[in-house]
């Protein structure tokens, strides 16, 4: 690829474009594959209800991966996610303790997650200094002052109207977090692929230097997009929160690494640079139903995470096998 | 498109590699597992394996997170949910998070049942605890005292004086020894469950009490250091020290001479216990409510108390006999 090719694009340049076009496509067979296969597997798969449950596999991880989805794409990542989902939760307990309602705790849940993302953010674009080590930094930083509250406690008795966000049913089997999944797809797609400021997400991640001297304000969009896989972090701790009823320190332990798994596969350049919202959509629907599907069958969960890893190996494979073979073809 | 092609066959064999899952007319159990992988939840499976091959129409399934979180087990106990298993056995990483989704499960007609680590009362209908603490209290002197016929003097070690499971054991202790008349606790000493004060509070009272026979240490970390402290000092074969330990931590003090013996809960017979007492609710229709007994095979009844809680048994004595067979367990 020469520098000529670097025309701040939002897919991969030249015959890469026509890969990547097809890139969703073929997660999307890979996901229809996967699906079919199950059904064919097991008896319990077509089922509305268990289909329903397995959508809370991945719906609180994908509320995360689509900020994550921008921010990697800007170069920079965020490790600490499931930290702030712990501290916010924490946060959530305590306040429930001094007798917080409903609509407080959400609030409180949201705002510890901003803060944590500001933090975050304050390091890496106020200091300069690399992001996966600030973070790599606060996420043991945030998860050590749950243990410091909680020891090994829990907090729990959240009031029964908290249970909504998680436990609660919008229609039928479609469930509040399936539809906060789906508009927050809705909004990220839109903002990242519709949008001046997502078009500016690109440009940083091919080049920032280049960005900035194209007037683009680099490190205020950096700061936001900390913001907002904070604020994503606060959304999810709520979610699972109160889809547990309960807040422990361990919540959501290792839950960064599926967040960015699921980026990743979602097609997502791990340099920055180049990815798609509907891309992470069907990467998340993919691992909802491998681990859903292999569940199923008793798979144990080891296996599991085998299978995961060797998909997302794959898939990063791809692309640099691609390339290789097309260049022998031409040459 | 052979990548494509490739990926799918990835997938179309892993998927038939775990087809091969029965689905008979068995009664479905479930062992839920903290976590894959540890040795005492193996143990517990192949207890639960013993049952099922006992009963004869069950089908044992031994599932788990790879992490001891309670989002994992959710995960499984939701797929376990849409399997429409006949009962789930569940060792809680989270007695309160599982609660919910326990919840759901007993609404689509699943018995749940937890054991060793319990769930809130609301997400179960009963629990089965490996032992009780008046049995820890009867045990822990009753394994000093069989190894002393003609009386003697003993020492406790425990861990902090604040240790809430250590001082009810030793509280239980104490109502039972009018049973060991000839059994004379001469001082109770606190090692804070640190390894070195332990061994130094072990080696202290071997220093006052000159003619002491036995310590018991109700704790996994006191029993080990009050073992290497009577080896260092000499004592072997005249302080018997003894206690709640662990099979793998335990078996150089066994071996050494330094432990005759020690006891703690037998994850097989813990395993077996909850597979028997799933099966009698799923298929005999026993009721799990306060007050109820429940047969478990070979571990006699499971009597359930106000909270459905009940105990299994004494806690398991380990010693040269059948270390060998333990200490690569847990």
């Amino acid at each position: 690829m020469s520098l000529a090719d670097r025309h701040i694009p939002d897919r991969l340049t030249g015959r890469g474009a026509q890969l990547l076009r097809s890139w969703e496509t073929l997660l999307l067979l890979v996901a229809v594959g996967i699906f079919v296969l199950n059904s064919f597997a097991s008896p319990y798969f077509l089922n509305a209800w268990n289909l329903s449950d397995a959508t809370f596999n991945f719906t609180e991880k994908a509320m995360i991966a689509f900020a994550m989805a921008l921010l990697i794409i800007s170069g920079e990542i965020d490790l600490s996610v499931a930290s702030i989902i712990a501290l916010a939760s924490t946060a959530m307990g305590l306040a429930m303790q001094w007798g917080a309602g409903t609509s407080e705790l959400v609030l409180i849940g949201l705002l510890v997650g901003l803060l944590c993302g500001a933090f975050n953010a304050v390091f890496v674009t106020v200091l300069g200094l690399p992001s996966i080590v600030v973070t790599i930094g606060t996420m043991s930083l945030f998860r050590g002052i749950s243990y410091i509250i909680l020891g090994d406690g829990a907090f729990r008795g959240y009031p029964p109207s908290f249970a909504y966000f998680g436990q609660g049913y919008v229609f039928w089997v479609i469930s509040f977090e399936l539809v906060l999944f789906a508009l927050l797809a809705l909004l990220y797609g839109v903002v990242l692929h519709k949008t001046n400021f997502g078009r500016a997400i690109f440009a940083i991640g091919n080049n920032p230097t280049a960005a900035m001297f194209s007037g683009i304000r680099v490190q205020r969009i950096k700061f936001i997009l900390f913001l907002l896989t904070g604020l994503m972090s606060g959304v999810a701790a709520v979610c699972l929160t109160s889809r547990l009823g309960s807040t422990r320190p361990s919540i959501a332990t290792g839950m960064e690494l599926e967040v960015v798994t699921m980026v990743v596969l979602g097609g997502v350049n791990i340099l920055g640079g180049s990815g798609s919202i509907p891309g992470v959509v069907i990467a998340a629907c993919v691992m909802g139903l491998v681990t859903f599907g292999l569940g199923l069958l008793n798979v144990p969960g080891i296996v599991m995470s085998i299978f995961i890893g060797l998909l997302l190996i794959g898939v990063i494979a791809l692309p640099r096998l691609w390339r290789l073979w097309s260049q022998r073809r031409k040459t | 498109m052979s990548v494509m092609k490739r990926v799918l066959t990835t997938v179309a064999a892993v998927a038939t590699f775990a087809a091969g899952a029965a689905q008979a007319e068995d009664v479905r159990i479930a062992l839920v597992v903290k976590a894959l992988g540890i040795g005492f939840f193996e143990a517990a499976a192949k207890g639960a394996e013993e049952a099922a091959s006992e009963l004869g129409d069950v089908e044992i399934i031994y599932t788990g997170p790879t992490d001891t979180t309670a989002e994992g087990q959710i995960e499984v106990i939701n797929a376990l949910i849409a399997q429409n298993v006949d009962a789930i056995a569940v060792s809680a990483n989270d007695a309160d998070a599982l609660v919910p989704a326990l919840k759901k499960a007993m609404q689509r007609g699943i018995t749940v049942i937890s054991w060793d680590s319990g769930v809130a009362p609301e997400g179960r209908q009963l629990h089965l605890n490996p032992s009780s603490n008046p049995l820890i209290g009867n045990m822990i002197i009753k394994l000093a005292a069989d190894h002393l016929p003609e009386g003697g003097d003993v020492a406790v070690l425990s861990a902090t004086t604040t240790s809430t499971n250590q001082n009810i054991w030793i509280e239980e202790m104490t109502k039972v020894m009018g049973d060991y008349p000839d059994i004379n606790v001469v001082s109770t000493v606190y090692g804070d469950d640190l390894a070195d004060k332990s061994y130094r509070e072990a080696t202290g009272l071997m220093q006052t009490y000159p003619d002491l026979d036995a310590i018991i240490a109700p704790t996994s970390v006191g029993i080990v250091a009050a073992a290497q402290a009577v080896v260092d000092a000499g004592k072997v074969g005249q302080v018997n020290v003894t206690g709640l330990g662990l099979p793998s931590e335990m078996a150089g003090a066994i071996e050494s001479g330094a432990s005759q013996s020690f006891a703690i809960w037998n994850p097989i017979d813990l395993g077996y216990s909850a597979a028997m007492l799933a099966y009698e609710i799923s298929k005999n229709g026993a009721e799990a409510a306060p007050g109820a007994e429940i047969p478990m095979g070979r571990m006699g009844s499971l009597k359930l108390d106000d909270n459905s809680e009940g105990a299994m048994a004494d806690p398991f004595v380990y010693d040269a006999s059948n270390i060998d067979a333990f200490k690569s367990i847990f």
